[in-house]
């Protein structure tokens, strides 16, 4: 066990954090500013990677294939919005559970019916396929590349939230929405704006990660879920629980699976491998019922 | 507690009474088949209602007692034991047990907190599953024989669907019988108003344990029986967690509240999956749009719908 392996197996900890980052903030802010539980937010991450790699196995331009599909994405996410789920705020949460898990199914069947069954496989940028030499460890220049897009687009998300007039509304309306409303805001047209940023911020990740999984029909149920227990560990709400969340997962995630099968052998350490940040969230949850930055209801 | 006219409820008992019989006179093998796997998600659905119509609280994690139920069949089974008098309790009693712990944790929250985290806990045993070699892993296992009851074997659909009927009507009708007991009304009144419910001296949170156990005991007895339905278990198929959404959109499709009308909501959830599944394989995307109807259109469920197009 070296050094060198620890801060490579780091590395990908901190890579795998800040895309369910990405992920969890979403859910985070949609519940923040318009109390709303979208299960949808998965099938975003999974939309963009379709929409990615669709276009650039047309125009073989990258370039074009991120404007292409995060625009694709923010379009659809705005109807989305207007027809489905504006009226579902005022509803209880389980007409939002039931209707975005129709989303679900929906989006998964269409991306089979138009891209097939069979995984479709994304190309790396040539530019970014190499290796970066970090002291003695070769470190794949993609997952170099997309660590440092997501710090740029989580100090962005930062920045909107806590500097801007925009985030100023935001955060007053998850407060309190009635009084933002009664003040003048247009809270209908920042709800819009906000649910088609946390799809953007989805499809951003989906397709960051895209090239380094299959891209397949179902992809972003297993992310919805993982960013699920990052914000029930975060805390509800918070931005920064978004964050140290998703960086707890991601490292009990990568370490477990390294050594928790050189620890227990390869098939009790795999399963518990499998459950461990179910069981970070169950010890979180004993601490605090209601995450670790989140405030009771 | 909404309540449908006499009319109403006497049609039901009615179609089901004669559906059951026709079953048990005529039915061939596939309608039995299909008939028991009715009954089963039916059971799995009143599981579902006595939590989120009679506490007030959604639970997308019910599939993880389902599946426990499933599995301790299963794996017993496979190491020979299969006497339904031993293994049925065994089963039923690891699903409570699971219940217990993940509703000990869940109750501790409300509201989006209870729903995400009741998800998470389930995904978890789904993960678990899947890195069980000795299960078959992802693959899931064939169980190698039914279940018997004291020895006599349930091979024939039809004797296997008759259980399957009298065990659903007999759950149902203890489960309304509990529904007008002092644990039925406290339960509505923590539901209602927790705080004021709370000052009356009720115990909300250890109620609501109550009711989520007994809740998953009876989820986990519809896994035993899908088990010895199937013959087959996949964590795909019955620990995913669209098992428990399904199981929520049952509920709904017939209406929340009622327990038999969780049992219409799977009559028709399966019926339509059946009917559509034969023209497409991408059943699943109609599912969906009907899901979004019923929440966008018709909000109050088909029972409800009904109940106007009588009354008015």
């Amino acid at each position: 066990m070296s050094i060198a392996f620890i801060a490579e197996q780091s590395f990908n900890a901190l890579q795998l954090g800040l895309m369910l980052f990405l992920m969890a903030v979403g859910v985070t802010l949609a519940f923040g500013t318009m109390r709303l539980i979208n299960l949808a937010h998965g099938s975003f991450f999974m939309l963009a990677a379709y929409f990615y790699a669709w276009i650039i196995a047309k125009t073989e331009s990258g370039f074009a294939a991120w404007i292409g599909a995060l625009a694709g994405l923010a379009v659809l996410a705005v109807v989305i919005e207007r027809v489905i789920i504006r009226p579902l705020y005022v509803r209880d949460h389980l007409e939002q559970v039931l209707a975005t898990f129709g989303l679900i199914l929906i989006f998964n069947d269409l991306v089979m019916m138009i891209w097939g069954r069979d995984p479709v496989y994304v190309p790396l940028p040539d530019v970014l396929s190499g290796h970066v030499m970090l002291g003695e460890i070769a470190y794949p220049t993609y997952r170099l590349v997309i660590t440092a897009v997501a710090i740029i687009i989580g100090l962005s998300i930062w920045y909107l939230i806590a500097r801007t007039r925009t985030g100023g509304l935001i955060r007053a309306s998850a407060d309190n929405r009635a009084v933002v409303q009664a003040l003048g805001a247009n809270v209908d047209r920042l709800g819009a704006g906000v649910f088609a940023l946390v799809a953007v911020l989805a499809g951003i990740a989906g397709i960051m990660t895209a090239p380094l999984i299959a891209v397949t029909s179902g992809m972003g149920d297993a992310v919805l879920i993982q960013s699920l227990v990052v914000v029930i560990i975060g805390g509800l709400g918070s931005i920064v629980g978004a964050l140290v969340g998703a960086l707890l997962v991601a490292f009990v995630e990568v370490f477990g699976r390294t050594f928790l099968p050189m620890a227990l052998g390869s098939t009790s350490g795999f399963a518990l491998a499998n459950m461990a940040i179910y069981l970070l969230m169950a010890m979180t949850l004993i601490w605090r019922p209601f995450g670790i930055f989140g405030k009771p209801q | 507690m909404t309540k449908l006219p006499l009319p109403i409820r006497v049609g039901i008992i009615c179609i089901a009474a004669a559906a059951i019989a026709a079953l048990a006179a005529f039915g061939d093998q596939t309608s039995l088949r299909f008939a028991s796997r009715i009954a089963i998600m039916g059971l799995a659905a009143v599981a579902v209602d006595v939590v989120l119509g009679y506490a007030g609280l959604v639970s997308l994690g019910h599939a993880a007692f389902f599946g426990v139920g499933a599995y301790v069949t299963g794996a017993l089974a496979l190491i020979g034991h299969t006497e339904g008098l031993i293994v049925w309790p065994v089963a039923v009693g690891a699903a409570t047990l699971a219940a217990l712990v993940i509703g000990a944790l869940a109750l501790r929250t409300t509201g989006v907190y209870f729903i995400m985290i009741t998800l998470a806990f389930a995904q978890m045993f789904y993960y678990g599953a899947n890195a069980m070699p000795g299960l078959g892993g992802a693959d899931g296992f064939r169980l190698p024989f039914r279940s018997t009851i004291g020895g006599m074997p349930l091979d024939d659909p039809r004797i296997f669907f008759l259980l399957c009927a009298f065990l659903l009507i007999a759950v149902l009708l203890l489960a309304r019988r509990a529904s007008f007991a002092a644990f039925g009304y406290t339960l509505r009144a923590a539901r209602d108003d927790a705080i004021r419910s709370a000052a009356s001296g009720i115990e909300n949170y250890w109620l609501r344990l109550a009711a989520f156990t007994i809740s998953g005991a009876i989820a986990g007895f519809a896994g035993v029986l899908s088990a010895n339905l199937t013959l087959y278990i996949a964590p795909s198929s019955v620990l995913s967690w669209h098992l428990s959404a399904e199981l929520l959109v049952m509920v709904i499709l017939g209406m929340a509240g009622t327990l038999y009308g969780a049992v219409v909501g799977a009559a028709i959830f399966l019926t339509l999956v059946e009917i559509i599944s034969h023209y497409t394989d991408f059943w699943a995307m109609y599912v969906g749009i009907a899901v979004i109807a019923r929440v966008l259109l018709i909000r109050d469920g088909l029972l409800v719908a009904l109940r106007r197009l009588v009354t008015t």
